[in-house]
């Protein structure tokens, strides 16, 4: 045992003091952020525009339609015609020039027009079009004898409560943030043993290429030097991801105080909508569920899986990137073996993105669920729905007893494999190998 | 003499091949072993067993009379054919990191490391990496790496190969050195001058055969053909051939003699004293030289890999 302790310090060292690593740790966030940054200022600096626009109502309806709000300022013009309105916000360098004109409410209709410099913005005719289609319908109503008070009143909110037979209430939200969770828990999955599945591949190669490794394997025993480096890669691993999260923490909260872009909720043309929807008391209510929701969520049940399941997933697939990086002589004659690997590995996640929030206990989610190649990812984002834990052992069970076979099977190859030189081995060949 | 490693029947398939078939060998303590054989004779993969890198389908191995186990590991040193160190590693920390697999404590392959260290006078090198090394250079840390942990059994695969002449002999007293402080040596190697120089005792493996084994004065003795170089100085050369050739079974001779007026092989028959031919020889002319011929290590080794 103490020589896999030595195995997996040197591991850990030797990956974490090597130059790229630390490149790739301390680059890469700076990297995300100074995209989003960038992203974030740009959409601000677009959005901080203030621009006024000008209304020729020559109809009269709408003069108390149009309010004010943050960046966009209304500006009434009366007693004009349409050229010299135009001629007017062109001198000042207004945004454009709304021009409805005289008439019956159809006339009126077709009439509206927007005069400006440049092309105006979606969300801006799409804003003035709202407004003029609903104040429209109203006076239609009126005019065709009806009450608009009582139409208001007659305005019902439905949003159904679910609650399931326990009694447990649940939302749509909850859903949304089940699959937030149950997403982030297998992609993590995905790209760290994408990442770090590779390393450890490439780890072993190198051991073969500079022939160290019959020195090595004269001290400690194949699966001891094979555990150690999936061990100590992995705790590397570990390490950088934790880097990665510390500092896009400390990163984004630097830049929102220094910049002051506030990176969360990055701003968009369409915050005053949003803040007109916040103002909305059944939204308010949403807000709540969200928090409830997250309560609902069976969160000591989804911590244990999570780690089981990462841990038990990450080490099957771990181990046949060791038997991989044994069986070839250089990187380049991976590419045959790695397709095998990866195929069960992507079809986890199509399934888990296309069924699982389909039908998260439909019967294909299920048995993916327990088959021990795509259970890691399948089962972790089935778990936030609330899998049977007996479902959940059972699946766990397969999954350490294929990842025992897998160690076994790998290191029988690695044990072969690294004593193998310049040749390059067949499927055949691997399967001779076992036997020996 | 007590033997350090007895190899008892040992026999190895990789599938279909027969790497080793039923071989045995005793390697006695504080003996330089040297292990012979062509390409692909099954010489590493013996080594390899000894090692515990690869386990013998039938036969067993014994080190100090108990049979191989884990407890073993600190007594070997081995050098493969094959060499290699990490590459980007420093040259200190990496001795000290092999060390400690082989069992060592990190204080103790400190002090050992510093010996070996003066000694090379290589204390320089102790923060470079592998790679900024020269090949002669890797391979003297090689070495170190495999003699650092004072192992009883010291394994050298082709030890010379990648050595200048002067390192090479460096390397070579050490080796002597080493046997004389109580190591026993296993040497494979195809340089037959090397084993004639180094060993005492040698093994022949052929096909995955084991053919030969031995002390290798008594292999000489065994393949000597009672043989003796003869330079005579004489007037009457045919006559004296003849009378020779009468007696004994003659052949040309190509030995370098200052007189070369008669040089021949002769071959006395067992059993006969090589006295009773120089007695006739005197009798008949001038001896200037009378030597057996003795048979090198690389003579036997290539009859052997010829006659199987």
């Amino acid at each position: 045992m103490n020589h896999l302790y030595l195995i997996i310090k040197r591991e850990y060292l030797t990956k974490i003091k090597n130059k790229s690593f630390i490149i790739m740790t301390f680059l890469s966030p700076l990297i995300m952020i100074a995209l989003i940054s960038i992203v974030a200022y740009l959409s601000q600096l677009n959005n901080d525009k203030k621009r006024t626009i000008s209304i020729l109502d020559e109809s009269g309806l709408f003069s108390e339609i149009f309010k004010n709000t943050g960046n966009t300022t209304y500006n009434y013009i009366s007693n004009s015609t349409v050229r010299e309105a135009k001629a007017f916000v062109k001198e000042k360098e207004q945004y454009g020039l709304l021009y409805i004109s005289n008439g019956d409410l159809e006339t009126v209709s077709k009439s509206v027009k927007f005069y400006s410099e440049d092309s105006p913005s979606l969300t801006i005719m799409s804003g003035l079009e709202n407004k003029i289609e609903r104040k429209l319908r109203e006076e239609k109503l009126i005019s065709n004898g009806l009450d608009i008070k009582q139409i208001e009143n007659s305005r019902v909110n439905v949003s159904v409560a679910q609650e399931s037979f326990e009694g447990q209430k649940s939302s749509k939200i909850d859903n949304i943030l089940k699959l937030a969770f149950g997403g982030i828990a297998g992609y993590l999955l995905f790209m760290f043993i994408i990442i770090y599945g590779n390393m450890i591949m490439r780890s072993v190669i190198e051991e073969k290429t500079s022939r160290i490794i019959e020195v090595i394997i004269s001290s400690v025993k194949p699966i001891q030097l094979m555990m150690g480096k999936i061990i100590g890669t992995s705790l590397a691993g570990v390490t950088q991801f934790a880097i990665w999260i510390i500092l896009l923490g400390v990163l984004s909260t630097i830049l929102s105080i220094v910049f002051n872009i506030d990176l969360i909720s990055v701003q968009t043309p369409q915050q005053e909508v949003i803040q007109q929807a916040m103002d909305n008391p059944v939204l308010q209510d949403e807000i709540t569920l969200v928090l409830q929701s997250f309560q609902n969520l069976p969160l000591a049940n989804l911590i244990i899986a999570f780690l089981l399941f990462f841990i038990g997933g990450y080490l099957l697939y771990s181990s046949l990137y060791a038997a991989v990086g044994a069986a070839v002589d250089n990187e380049t004659d991976t590419q045959q073996f790695m397709l095998p690997i990866l195929m069960p590995l992507i079809l986890a996640v199509y399934v888990g993105v296309f069924t699982v929030i389909d039908d998260p206990h439909g019967s294909v989610s299920t048995i993916f669920s327990f088959v021990p190649f795509t259970s890691p990812v399948v089962m972790l984002m089935r778990i936030p729905f609330g899998v049977p834990i007996w479902q959940q052992i059972v699946s766990l069970i397969i999954l350490i007893g294929t990842f025992t076979s897998t160690v076994w099977f790998a290191a029988k190859i690695y044990r072969v494999g690294i004593l193998m030189y310049g040749k390059k081995a067949s499927y055949k060949e691997l399967f001779k190998w076992l036997k020996y | 003499m007590s033997k350090l490693l007895v190899a008892d029947s040992v026999s190895k398939n990789f599938g279909n091949f027969k790497a080793l078939n039923n071989v045995s060998i005793s390697i006695p303590k504080g003996s330089i072993f040297g292990l012979l054989g062509p390409n692909g004779a099954g010489k590493t993969t013996l080594i390899r067993i000894i090692n515990q890198i690869t386990m013998p389908d039938e036969g067993k191995v014994l080190l100090d009379g108990q049979a191989l186990n884990s407890d073993h590991i600190k007594d070997i040193g081995y050098l493969p054919e094959e060499r290699g160190l990490y590459k980007s590693m420093k040259v200190g920390e990496q001795v000290l990191y092999l060390a400690q697999l082989k069992g060592m404590s990190k204080s103790d392959a400190k002090a050992q490391l510093k010996y070996w260290f003066d000694k090379f006078e290589i204390g320089a090198w102790w923060n470079k990496k592998i790679q900024e090394l020269s090949k002669g250079q890797a391979q003297k840390i090689q070495f170190i790496v495999t003699v650092l942990h004072r192992p009883k059994l010291l394994i050298f695969d082709e030890p010379f190969s990648g050595f200048d002449p002067i390192n090479a002999n460096l390397i070579k007293d050490e080796i002597l050195k080493l046997r004389e402080d109580g190591a026993t040596v296993i040497f494979s190697t195809h340089r037959m001058e090397s084993v004639e120089e180094l060993c005492d005792h040698i093994a022949l493996i052929h096909k995955s055969n084991k053919v030969l084994d031995g002390n290798l004065i008594d292999i000489k003795r065994q393949f000597k053909s009672n043989t003796f170089e003869v330079g005579l100085q004489s007037n009457n050369k045919e006559a004296v051939i003849k009378k020779i050739e009468n007696k004994f079974e003659v052949a040309p001779a190509t030995f370098k003699n200052v007189y070369d007026d008669v040089k021949l092989n002769v071959k006395i028959k067992p059993g006969t004293s090589p006295n009773q031919l120089l007695s006739f020889l005197t009798s008949k002319a001038e001896v200037h030289h009378f030597v057996e011929v003795i048979p090198s290590a690389s003579d036997i080794f290539i009859q052997t890999v010829n006659n199987n």
